[in-house]
């Protein structure tokens, strides 16, 4: 919004739409991992779904335009865990260089530890 | 007869769980739900009180005033204690 009107970008309840998207699709692996790994934090008692919320809400309409709906996910996942102090910036830096040094393919990545 | 609540319509920043179209508008309440944590509080991993929420029911008319394609058709929607003042009743 460009007026401070305080209604935030999220908050699209009332404004014109359009027509409805109602065509099915299907999910990947890693979108399924990311809402498994949702579901685990909340019940690790990590963060709840409203965290995961405020983080998506607090990203902006950018990335709405820019991301797909998982990789908002795992933004705002990644957020509330190192709020949370689960790991730190350092942690997830390292084990981020680890895995991409797999290989570039979604297997290669997904091998286990080590 | 139903109870008047009108939404507050204030604006704060942050996380807030009244839709932006509601506040300020009037409805009546339709049941109560019961009392959940407030998620505007654990939505920041602050501990979080628990406030009664319930379903409020609100005319088209209400909503959109003239433009309303059906007047009288309803929202209902679920909105936290602390976002709603009592109205006295109708006369």
């Amino acid at each position: 919004m460009d007026k401070m009107d305080g209604r935030r970008w999220h908050d699209m309840g009332g404004l014109p739409a359009g027509e409805v998207p109602k065509d099915g699709h299907d999910f990947a692996i890693w979108e399924k991992r990311v809402d498994a790994l949702m579901i685990l934090c909340g019940t690790k008692g990590h963060f709840t779904v409203d965290g995961l919320r405020r983080a998506l809400e607090d990203m902006g309409p950018e990335a709405f335009e820019n991301h797909t709906y998982y990789e908002r996910w795992i933004a705002a996942v990644n957020q509330n865990l190192i709020e949370a102090g689960v790991y730190s910036i350092e942690e997830l830096g390292t084990r981020m260089e680890q895995i991409k040094a797999r290989g570039p393919s979604y297997g290669e990545a997904s091998v286990k530890d080590g | 007869m139903a109870e008047r609540v009108r939404v507050k319509a204030m604006m704060p920043p942050g996380h807030v769980r009244a839709p932006f179209y509601l506040r300020g508008k009037t409805g009546e309440i339709e049941r109560s739900l019961g009392p959940f944590k407030n998620p505007e509080q654990l939505a920041y991993a602050l501990p979080a009180a628990p406030k009664n929420l319930y379903r409020v029911r609100f005319t088209m008319a209400e909503l959109w005033g003239a433009e309303a394609e059906a007047p009288q058709d309803f929202v209902e929607a679920e909105i936290y204690e602390h976002w709603l003042e009592r109205l006295p009743d109708a006369p």
